[in-house]
């Protein structure tokens, strides 16, 4: 289907002379799409009126190298893949899998809970705060969240485009509770997952009847109105400047993170005062909560209500008729994936100590499931992985600072980050698109338990 | 009453800027059954691509004829927005088309990501303000109409008559149809479906283009991150109108102007895009396939 010459032109030329012709259209199509957006800049002079700003030069290089790209690809890459296609299917089923496949999940956990350590004994305790913050926490975040959209999109197969919204609730209501009533976080946090549980089923009831792309649109509308009422109710949510001063959390109780209380931790245990100590702590704290989050969703898929799950996604008429009881599937689906996301949220809130509904808008819902979708949806090893490449991958973006070097000073790598964050989700997309594990492991067997391809189960009917 | 008329107005205006990015939402729907979430910012890349004609426009001559700037703003941003809707088609959604639902939604999400910030990169991330093209308002009996939502009304009028010859009345929109039916069978009839496919995309980002040279001249003002808000807004019109149903969308578009402007007049502006996604929910509650939207045939 993507081949778009046709079959008889194919077989005259040669794949040197095909790519020059596609490089030739590759560049007239580049040439059209960037002639006003690259080629010109609009900029506002001091008078600030809007000026044109001519970039034919860059405009040039930018042509030149799509050209030039599409002639590669077309020449050399395509022929390479097909020939590596090929082999691969001459080439017998592939031998078992070696050590670090079979004990991928418990390699990865040990790994996960040796990171800070590895971290601290590298860089030190200063030194550690980025690497433990910005990747180890961030990352784990999102897994715990795609985890959570995991049991709604990839179990019971129902497409929720507002889950930021659970995320929201958890947060606020750690945020508002923490901070007008002092509540411990350690009491909050089972209440922000049930407060956000309560919103999946008030979100569920109207729901009930839609399938498809109509419960999209409206998952996508709730996430919205979340988001606009945090914005407009400003006497209880602060608006859009959002709530700060929101208390951290403790160790159980009998340490604190706050320098000025008298059980400081580096007062209990006699050490020099340190941020990184509390960062370490809440990234076991996302560790053991995303644990829980795989813990649950294991337990549950052997259970009654789970399998039920996964019988809603493949069929829903089916199951009807088989006298599971949709209507409780559904709302018990939208229950769990929230409350889960509601936890996260209190976490992020309790992370940040700030929040505000700037962190919920509809693009994070969207890189939830994007992670969902690129880990292979249903699969929780695949979604911790596209969830450490695409977010991994955006915030290495903030680090490479030696590209000044190449592009010169004025180059900003975070100014692309989106840009690249966007394409990259079309390019995995493209190259795998059933995700990065295409195949499941299925809960009831005769005998033998099988590896399912992905291509056998459906997703996301509602 | 003059109130209200002015309301209504207001809302006629906004509603024929959604019900034409709507009409691209529907027909993707219907041909394909993809929900094109970079449509939203098709129709910012339209509106961009009208702000820099314009600039060039001021920068080459001394001044020209309004009417025969906007004329221009617009065919070039159709031409323009077109080539982009199509190699997005081609790029990213064809490559997709026989796999499972949710890849081609998640390649048009990360399209829509990838056109905003690329416009964001190259272009600045600040608000781009031109002066008011057209100025004119008329008053009749104490309601006032400018001119600009005179032309925003007729354009739209023209161009949605124009729309419905083409998928009506010609060889072409009986291919669309026919695709939008039985894409198998379509092809085996000799339709060429690749080629409807992208005709159809080009169609949707000429009308997004033209709704967004109307959104620069009515609002003056464009930004990077505007597709998003007129682009959900526009989806939730072709949703309420009943998606893959082309009177629904422009109904839908209709209906989401007269709620937004009826209740920023009546209750609270803050509130008004809560409200039209309140009734988006409710309506669909009892009408669960649109207001004009087939049911969906379920086959065992």
């Amino acid at each position: 289907m993507a081949v778009t010459v046709s079959p008889e032109r194919d077989v005259v030329a040669t794949p040197v002379q095909r790519a020059f012709r596609e490089a030739f259209y590759a560049g007239a199509i580049a040439l059209g799409l960037f002639v006003l957006f690259i080629g010109l800049r609009t900029d506002q002079n001091i008078s600030n009126e809007l000026i044109l700003v001519q970039r034919w030069g860059l405009l040039a290089i930018v042509v030149i190298l799509t050209a030039v790209g599409r002639f590669l690809y077309v020449a050399f890459g395509q022929p390479a893949l097909e020939r590596a296609k090929a082999q691969k299917a001459e080439a017998p089923a592939a031998a078992a899998p070696g050590f670090v496949r079979r004990n991928f999940n418990t390699i990865g956990i040990a790994v996960l809970f040796l990171y800070p350590i590895v971290i601290v004994m590298l860089v030190g305790f200063q030194g550690s705060l980025k690497w433990v913050d910005n990747f180890g926490i961030q990352i784990l975040i999102y897994v715990m969240l795609a985890w959570g959209l995991n049991i709604v999109i990839g179990l019971a197969g129902l497409l929720d485009l507002g889950y930021v919204a659970f995320y929201a609730v958890g947060a606020y209501a750690y945020a508002l509770l923490g901070t007008h009533f002092g509540l411990s976080f350690w009491i909050l946090l089972p209440a922000a997952g049930l407060m956000a549980a309560f919103w999946g089923v008030m979100l569920g009831f109207p729901v009930l009847r839609l399938r498809g792309d109509y419960l999209a649109i409206v998952t996508l509308a709730f996430g919205e109105i979340i988001r606009l009422v945090l914005i407009n109710w400003r006497e209880v949510t602060n608006g859009s400047a959002g709530i700060s001063g929101i208390p951290k959390v403790s160790f159980f109780g009998l340490m604190s993170f706050n320098v000025s209380d008298p059980n400081y931790i580096s007062k209990v245990l006699g050490i020099a005062q340190s941020g990184a100590y509390y960062k370490i702590f809440l990234y076991y704290l996302i560790l053991l909560l995303c644990l829980l989050t795989a813990f649950v969703t294991i337990r549950l898929r052997r259970l009654p209500v789970g399998r039920a799950w996964e019988a809603l996604r493949e069929d829903e008429i089916a199951c009807r008729s088989l006298g599971i009881n949709t209507t409780t599937t559904k709302l018990t689906a939208f229950a769990t994936g929230a409350m889960f996301g509601g936890f996260a949220g209190s976490f992020f809130a309790a992370r940040q100590g700030f929040v505000s509904p700037e962190s919920f808008v509809f693009l994070e819902s969207a890189i939830i499931l994007a992670i969902v979708v690129l880990g292979g949806m249903g699969s929780l090893g695949g979604i911790a992985v596209a969830a450490l490449v695409m977010i991994g991958g955006t915030e290495i973006l903030r680090e490479l600072d030696f590209l000044k070097v190449v592009f010169g000073p004025d180059f900003t790598p975070e100014l692309y980050r989106m840009l690249l964050f966007g394409m990259a989700m079309v390019i995995v997309m493209l190259w795998k698109p059933r995700g990065f594990v295409g195949s499941r492991e299925p809960t009831a067997f005769l005998k033998e338990r099988r590896a399912v391809s992905g291509s056998f189960t459906k997703e996301g009917h509602g | 009453m003059q109130y209200f008329v002015q309301q209504l107005i207001n809302g006629l205006t906004l509603g024929s800027i959604y019900g034409l990015i709507a009409i691209g939402y529907t027909m993707v729907y219907g041909i394909i059954g993809m929900i094109n979430f970079a449509h939203g910012d098709i129709f910012m890349v339209g509106a961009f691509t009208a702000l820099i004609v314009f600039l060039i426009l001021g920068a080459l001559f001394y001044s020209v004829p309004v009417v025969i700037a906007l004329l221009i703003m617009m065919i070039v941003a159709m031409l323009l927005t077109s080539l982009y809707n199509w190699t997005i088609e081609k790029v990213a959604y064809r490559p997709l088309r026989g796999s499972f639902r949710l890849a081609p939604l998640i390649t048009a999400i990360g399209m829509s990501i990838a056109l905003s910030n690329f416009v964001q990169v190259t272009q600045g991330p600040r608000n781009k303000p031109i002066p008011p093209l057209v100025s004119k308002v008329y008053t009749v009996e104490g309601v006032s109409v400018s001119l600009k939502q005179i032309i925003i009304v007729l354009v739209t009028v023209v161009l949605l008559a124009l729309f419905w010859y083409l998928v009506n009345k010609t060889s072409l929109g009986r291919a669309q149809r026919a695709c939008e039916q039985d894409r198998k069978m379509a092809a085996l009839l000799g339709v060429d479906v690749d080629r409807t496919i992208s005709i159809t995309f080009i169609m949707g980002a000429a009308l997004a283009a033209v709704a967004g040279t109307l959104f620069l001249m009515y609002y003056g003002v464009v930004v990077f991150s505007d597709g998003f808000v007129p682009g959900v807004k526009a989806f939730t019109a072709a949703v309420l109108g009943g998606i893959g149903s082309l009177p629904g969308a422009v109904l839908g578009g209709l209906l989401i102007g007269f709620i937004e402007s009826m209740w920023s007049a009546y209750f609270s502006i803050d509130y008004k895009d809560v409200a039209a996604f309140s009734i988006l929910a409710i309506v669909l509650i009892f009408l669960p396939s649109g207001i004009l939207g087939r049911p969906e045939v379920e086959k065992v």
